[in-house]
C-alpha cells in the first residue's frame, strides 16, 4: 500500500506527468476550475453546472449517448476502412473476410449495432428535449441544429447500409432511392417534371433527374457504391462533426442545460 | 391458444390496430394511474409477457429474431420506458406546483456544482457502461450478411432500412412524391418550426404535462403513432408484396389482396351522380380539387370560429396560426387517408395521371 502510494506520488511529480497535466489531481476549487479550462476536451464543459441539469433523470444522458456513439462509429469506421474496398468486385468479399479473417472480429458488429443505437438515442434525445420544453427561447436555434443532426444521422445510416453490397443492402437502397424518382419537378416521374422542357426537349429524364444524381447512374452500380462511400465516410461525418461542435457551443452559450427560469 | 392468436391476428390488421392504438393513446394521455410506478410495472409486465409468450410462435419468432429487427424491439422498450418516465416526472411536478411547492428541477437549479469531478465522472461511467453494453451486444449478435448483391433477383418483400419503414408504410396510402419526398420534407420543416410556432412560455426547462397539454399530445401523436407505430407495422407486419400479416401469420407469398380501390372522381361521377367520367381532367378532378382547397384553405379559417382553436389563434397571431395549422392538417392527412382507404377503398382524392399528380 505504502509502496503504491509512493509510486503514485512519484509519477504525479515526475516531469513527464507534469508536462502533460499541468494542474495535478484537483484537490481544491481553484484546481477543479483549472482542470476544466486546461484540457481541450474538458473545456467544452462549463466550470460549474446546475445540479438539476446534471441529473440523469433530467437529460437521460441521451445527447451524450448520441455523441459517444458518434465517436464509436468514427473509430470503428476508420478501422473498417482499412479492410474495405468500395468497388462492386471487392466490397462483398471484403465483408466476408472481415467476418472470417480479421482480428478483433466484432468491428463490423460494433459499427452496425452502434449505428442502430445512435438512431434510437438521437430520437430519444429529441423526445427528452421536447418533453422538458428545452426548445423554447433561447434555445430555438439549437433545436434546429439538432433537427439537422437528426437528418444527418439518418443519412449516415442510410448511406452506410449499401456498403456491404449484399442483397439486403442494394434492395433497401433501391426502395429508398426509387422515391427520388418522384421528386416534384426534379424526378423523372415526379409531378410537374414534364413542365421543365425547352422547345420540346425534356430537361428532366431518367438520365438527369434527382434519382440519377443520388445513385450516380440509371441503376445501382459501381457509381452508386463510390458515391455512397464518400458520403458515408467523409462528407456527412464532416458536416455532422462541424454541427455537433456548433450544437455543444450553443448549449453553453444558451445558458447551459435548460432549467426553470 | 390458437383462438387467442387468431383474435390478435385479426385485431392487428391496420384498420383495427390503428383505431385501437388511438383509443389507447387517448386513454393513456388522460390516465393518472398509468404514470405511477405501479402503472409502469404493469405495462412493462404486459408487454414482456406478450413478447415472451409470442416467441414460442414460429411465425412470430422468425420475424422478430432477424438481426436487423432486434434494435426495434429495443426501441419499443426504450420509447415505452421513456414515455412513462417523462410523464411520471411531469405529473409529479404538476402535483408539486399545485400544492404551491417548486418543481423538482426548480429546487435544484440554483445549486451549482463543479463539473470536475461530478459531471466528468458520470460521463466516464456512462461511457464505460455503454462500451460494455455495445461489446456484449456485438459478441452475442452477428451482423447480417446475405447473398451477394444481385440486381436481377429482388427479395420479396424489399424493405428500406428500418428507420424509414414508416415512410415505406405511407407508400400504401400515398404516391412516392408524397410519401417519399413531400411528407418527409414537411416532417423536417415541421420539427424545425416547433420552437417558432409554440408561443407557450411555460414549461421551459422542467417536466410538466398540465402546462402544455396540447403541445405534448400533438407531438406524441406524431412521434408515437404516426412515426414509431408505422415503423413497427412496416417491420413486423408487412410481408411479401407488402401485404399485411398478423404477428402469428405465416408470410405466404401467394396471399392475394383484392385491389378494388377507386378514386374520389369515380365515386362521385359514376357511383353518386351516375354519369361517366368527364374527359377534361380539370372537370373530372374538380371534387378532389375542391376538397383539397377546402381542407387546406377553408378549414383553417373556419376553425378560428371554434372556441378551442380560437384561443390558439389569439395567442399565436395569424402567421404562426396558419403555418402551424397547415403543418397540422398535413400531418392529419395521413390518418384521414388511411381511414378513407380502409372503409371506402379510396385511392386518390386527386388523380391527374397527365402530370403524375396524384394525391
Ligand atoms: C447527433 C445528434 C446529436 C448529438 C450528438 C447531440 C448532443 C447533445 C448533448 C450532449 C446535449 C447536452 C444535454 C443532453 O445530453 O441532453 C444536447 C442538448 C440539446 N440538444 Fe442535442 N444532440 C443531437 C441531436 C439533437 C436533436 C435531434 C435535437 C432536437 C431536434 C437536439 C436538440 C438539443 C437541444 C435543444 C439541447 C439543449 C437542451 C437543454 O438545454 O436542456 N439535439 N445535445
Amino acid at each position: 500500500m505504502e509502496a503504491l502510494k509512493n509510486l503514485q506520488k512519484n509519477i504525479v511529480k515526475s516531469q513527464i506527468w507534469k508536462s502533460i497535466f499541468r494542474v495535478g489531481i484537483p484537490t481544491d476549487n481553484r484546481k477543479r476550475a483549472l482542470a476544466m479550462l486546461g484540457n481541450v476536451f474538458l473545456h467544452l464543459h462549463p466550470i460549474k453546472v446546475k445540479k438539476s441539469g446534471l441529473r440523469m433523470s433530467y437529460t437521460w444522458c441521451m445527447g451524450g449517448t448520441a455523441f459517444f456513439l458518434f465517436l464509436v462509429e468514427t473509430i470503428t469506421g476508420i478501422l473498417l476502412m482499412f479492410y474495405y474496398r468500395p468497388t462492386v468486385e471487392y466490397a462483398y468479399f471484403d465483408m466476408v473476410d472481415l467476418r472470417e479473417a480479421a482480428a478483433f472480429g466484432i468491428m463490423r458488429e460494433l459499427h452496425r449495432w452502434g449505428a442502430h443505437a445512435m438512431v434510437i438515442s438521437v430520437w430519444l434525445h429529441m423526445f427528452r428535449v421536447f418533453m422538458t420544453g428545452s426548445y423554447k427561447p433561447p434555445r430555438e436555434f439549437n433545436w434546429n441544429v439538432g433537427v439537422i443532426l437528426l437528418v444527418l444521422t439518418l443519412l449516415l445510416s442510410f448511406t452506410g447500409y449499401l456498403l456491404p453490397w449484399d442483397q439486403l443492402a442494394i434492395w433497401a437502397i433501391t426502395v429508398g432511392s426509387n422515391m427520388a424518382r418522384a421528386t416534384p419537378l426534379l424526378g423523372a416521374e415526379g409531378p410537374g417534371a414534364a413542365l421543365l422542357q425547352i422547345g420540346g426537349t425534356k430537361l428532366i429524364h431518367v438520365g438527369s433527374d434527382a434519382r440519377f444524381g443520388l445513385i450516380a447512374g440509371r441503376t445501382i452500380g459501381n457509381g452508386t457504391l463510390i458515391r455512397f462511400y464518400v458520403l458515408h465516410c467523409v462528407a456527412i461525418p464532416f458536416v455532422a462533426a462541424c454541427l455537433i461542435a456548433v450544437h455543444f457551443w450553443r448549449v453553453r452559450k444558451d445558458g447551459g442545460i435548460s432549467g426553470p427560469m | 391458444m390458437e383462438a387467442i392468436k387468431s383474435i390478435i391476428n385479426f385485431l392487428s390488421y391496420p384498420e383495427w390496430s390503428f383505431t385501437l392504438s388511438i383509443v389507447l393513446f387517448g386513454a393513456a394521455v388522460w390516465s393518472r394511474w398509468l404514470w405511477t410506478k405501479t402503472g409502469g410495472w404493469v405495462m412493462f409486465a404486459v408487454v414482456t409477457i406478450f413478447f415472451a409468450l409470442s416467441m414460442f410462435d414460429p411465425n412470430f419468432f422468425v420475424v422478430v429474431a432477424k438481426p436487423d429487427n432486434v434494435p426495434i424491439v429495443m426501441m419499443i422498450y426504450l420509447i415505452g420506458f421513456f414515455w412513462w418516465f417523462a410523464m411520471y416526472k411531469a405529473h409529479r411536478n404538476d402535483e408539486l406546483m399545485e400544492s404551491g411547492e417548486p418543481t423538482f428541477e426548480k429546487s435544484e437549479s440554483e445549486d451549482r456544482i463543479f463539473t470536475w469531478p461530478d459531471l466528468v465522472f458520470s460521463e466516464f461511467i456512462c461511457m464505460v457502461l455503454l462500451t460494455v453494453g455495445m461489446v456484449l451486444w456485438s459478441i452475442l449478435l452477428k451482423a447480417p450478411l446475405e447473398e451477394p448483391a444481385n440486381t436481377s433477383v429482388a427479395p420479396n418483400p424489399s424493405k428500406a432500412p428500418w428507420y424509414f419503414l414508416g415512410l415505406q408504410e405511407m407508400l400504401v396510402y400515398f404516391d412516392p412524391w408524397m410519401a417519399g419526398v413531400v411528407l418527409p420534407g414537411l416532417i423536417i420543416v415541421g420539427l424545425m418550426a416547433i420552437p417558432y410556432i409554440d408561443t407557450n412560455k411555460k414549461g421551459n426547462g422542467y417536466y410538466t404535462f398540465k402546462e402544455r397539454r396540447t403541445e405534448i399530445i400533438l407531438f406524441l401523436f406524431g412521434f408515437l403513432i404516426l412515426w414509431c407505430e408505422l415503423i413497427v407495422i412496416g417491420t413486423f407486419l408487412r410481408g411479401p408484396n407488402w401485404n399485411f400479416f398478423g404477428p402469428y401469420e405465416f408470410w405466404d407469398i401467394n396471399k392475394v389482396e383484392p385491389l378494388v380501390n377507386v378514386d374520389l372522381s369515380e365515386i362521385i361521377w359514376i357511383k353518386v351522380l351516375g354519369v361517366g367520367l368527364p374527359g377534361n381532367w380539370f372537370l373530372r378532378e374538380i371534387f378532389g380539387i375542391l376538397f383539397a382547397g377546402f381542407y387546406f384553405l377553408g378549414l383553417p379559417v373556419l376553425l378560428i370560429k371554434s372556441k378551442f382553436v380560437n384561443r390558439f389563434y389569439q395567442k399565436m397571431g395569424p402567421t404562426r396560426y396558419f403555418v402551424g395549422m397547415t403543418l397540422f392538417l398535413t400531418m392529419m392527412l395521413m390518418p384521414i387517408k388511411m381511414y378513407l382507404r380502409w372503409f371506402l377503398n379510396l385511392k386518390y382524392f386527386i388523380h391527374i395521371q397527365e402530370f403524375f399528380l396524384n394525391l
